[in-house]
């Protein structure tokens, strides 16, 4: 089995399986058949007038998948969805990614993509905010916006004839991520929703769900310019050095996280790292609901990776999807 | 010596045209994008793929397909005798070759340029066929990593010892001396991609012997698609929708 390599005890592992059995008979029968492999035929109704989308090829006139997936047709076309496979971006997906390297006029960035994406100085608000050329003072304060190995939510912008993949930070809502953490997970867990960008009030904390599967938990900030107010007190910190103590102090406090927003945090983090060990979907309602199920059967957050927990948490969404088929039908 | 005894039984106790027991695992390697866990018998391999990503030596870069590498080790503990062998040794720099060839002759590499995908294969134990257990790993692992390819790569050996074919040879059979032919196709296309053979044989002896490899390198084949189709299902149900 992928990913879940604990120690369950003889009951933990009967739960478990009851639970990941109940999954299977609740998915539909059209989808599991609808599964292939490399080298899978797939069989075409109408012989002609066929298109042949991803994941397909051709042999002797029959259409071959050559990825392991699940076929999907719509109208004539038949493709192959991936599984298990690096992102494939689309453009206008949100996304959260890593900072590589620092390059004339970009930056590099991981973003679990075939190759690594680019993001142009010139498509990023500048964090005075201004719509201005850049000039090649930016270009060299470029390591004070991001630098390596910073992480940073950006959008898909598109693709360049090359190939390449562009990003744009146009929004006070992208840019530089901190205190947080980031998580990794596959991408084909992610859906692509209106939002991606999520606020939980109670804990205090934003999570970013990128459509790459990189996500993002970390302390909620204002999405205010805040850069400005640091470029204002920069100014005036040129201007005296009195100030400079005032500011440290008040940067140090600003940089301080709770202890309880960070206990939150990890909860919400250990959440999508449980759900994802067990492959199942990742969105703000289940990963809610996970953190839910964590706090009120009082699991300390350190045990919510073990055994017991992931079980619970199988079975908890056995149940949901049981009682949500159970409504549809 | 005796290989096959007068009652038609090899020294493992198995057929002349039987397998040895076939085990495969598929997710094995957290980090990697694809992995899988191949054995035969008692030769366990362990194969993970990482990409397709950026290229890391730019030169290496090309521009209308992936660049495909792959890397193969031995360690110490896998055999019998802890004999210490350099790494980069002419026997796994030939086998991670042979590995490539076989493996980029059916990664559909145009649909990834400029990109790079490694594949490593590492022998956790070695009892014969190591080289057709790393490429039945080895594609294992780039199914799972969801790599397009033309069809599944599956590779078997066979040899010729007291005047009998013998189906997937052990260590034993295979340090006899005797002719060892591995062979690899392509179950869908059946297609050869990959023929070797050590020592010579006469001709009409050859086709047999590689006639039997082929059957063994379908049987395989059957298994892996089973393994592959089980783990996409596992993989679908889970995710629900």
């Amino acid at each position: 089995m992928r990913g879940i390599q604990l120690s369950l005890n003889q009951t933990q592992r009967l739960r478990l399986q009851t639970a990941l059995e109940l999954l299977e008979t609740l998915s539909s029968k059209a989808s599991l058949n609808a599964s292939v492999t490399v080298a899978d035929t797939i069989p075409v109704n109408y012989e002609d007038g066929v298109l042949k989308g991803h994941g397909t090829t051709e042999l002797d006139g029959e259409v071959v998948a050559t990825v392991c997936g699940v076929v999907e047709r719509v109208n004539k076309l038949v493709y192959v969805r991936a599984l298990r496979a690096r992102y494939k971006p689309e453009i206008g997906d949100i996304i959260v990614g890593r900072v590589i390297e620092v390059a004339p006029k970009r930056w590099r960035l991981e973003i679990n993509f075939i190759q690594d994406a680019v993001l142009m100085l010139s498509s990023m608000t500048l964090p005075d905010g201004i719509q201005r050329r850049r000039t090649a003072v930016d270009e060299l304060n470029m390591r004070s916006i991001f630098e390596e190995n910073d992480v940073v939510c950006a959008e898909v912008r598109g693709f360049q004839h090359d190939g390449s993949l562009h990003l744009q930070a146009r929004s006070q809502k992208y840019g530089k991520l901190e205190r947080g953490q980031l998580l990794t997970i596959p991408p084909y867990l992610v859906k692509r929703r209106k939002q991606h960008f999520h606020h939980l009030e109670e804990y205090g904390v934003d999570l970013i769900i990128g459509c790459n599967g990189f996500i993002w938990v970390g302390e909620h900030v204002e999405a205010k310019d805040d850069m400005v107010v640091d470029d204002q007190v920069n100014k005036s910190e040129q201007h005296s050095s009195k100030s400079k103590s005032w500011t440290s102090l008040e940067e140090q406090e600003q940089a301080y996280t709770h202890a309880e927003t960070r206990q939150n945090i990890c909860r919400i983090a250990n959440a999508v790292r449980v759900l994802s060990t067990l492959g199942f979907n990742v969105t703000l309602d289940v990963i809610m609901e996970t953190v839910y199920l964590s706090s009120s059967s009082n699991v300390e957050i350190h045990e919510m990776l073990g055994a017991e927990f992931c079980v619970l948490v199988a079975e908890s969404e056995a149940e949901r999807r049981s009682s949500s088929a159970k409504r549809k039908g | 010596m005796e290989y096959v005894n007068p009652e038609g039984i090899r020294e493992d106790g198995r057929r002349p045209l039987e397998m040895r027991h076939l085990h495969a695992e598929i997710g094995t390697v957290a980090r990697a994008d694809g992995s899988a866990v191949f054995e035969m018998g008692n030769t366990k391999v362990i194969a993970a793929v990482y990409g397709p990503r950026e290229v890391q030596n730019r030169s290496q870069q090309l521009n209308d397909q992936a660049l495909v590498r792959c890397e193969y080790s031995m360690p110490n503990f896998s055999t019998g005798d802890r004999m210490r062998k350099p790494k980069g040794d002419r026997r796994s720099t030939e086998i991670s070759l042979v590995i490539r060839q076989t493996m980029e002759a059916c990664i559909l590499t145009h649909l990834m340029p400029r990109s790079q995908i490694d594949i490593f294969v590492q022998v956790l134990s070695a009892d014969g066929g190591t080289r057709s257990a790393c490429i039945n790993a080895a594609t294992l692992a780039l199914a799972d990593a969801g790599i397009p390819m033309r069809d599944l790569v599956t590779s078997c050996s066979a040899g010729y010892l007291n005047s009998t074919p013998l189906l997937d040879l052990s260590y034993f059979e295979d340090s006899a001396g005797g002719p060892d032919v591995t062979v690899g196709i392509l179950p869908k296309l059946d297609k050869v991609t990959l023929l070797q053979m050590d020592a010579r044989l006469p001709i009409d002896i050859f086709e047999n012997v590689v006639q039997l490899a082929t059957e063994g390198c379908k049987a395989v084949a059957n298994y892996i698609h089973e393994v592959l189709l089980e783990n996409t299902k596992q993989l679908e149900y889970r995710r629900g929708l």
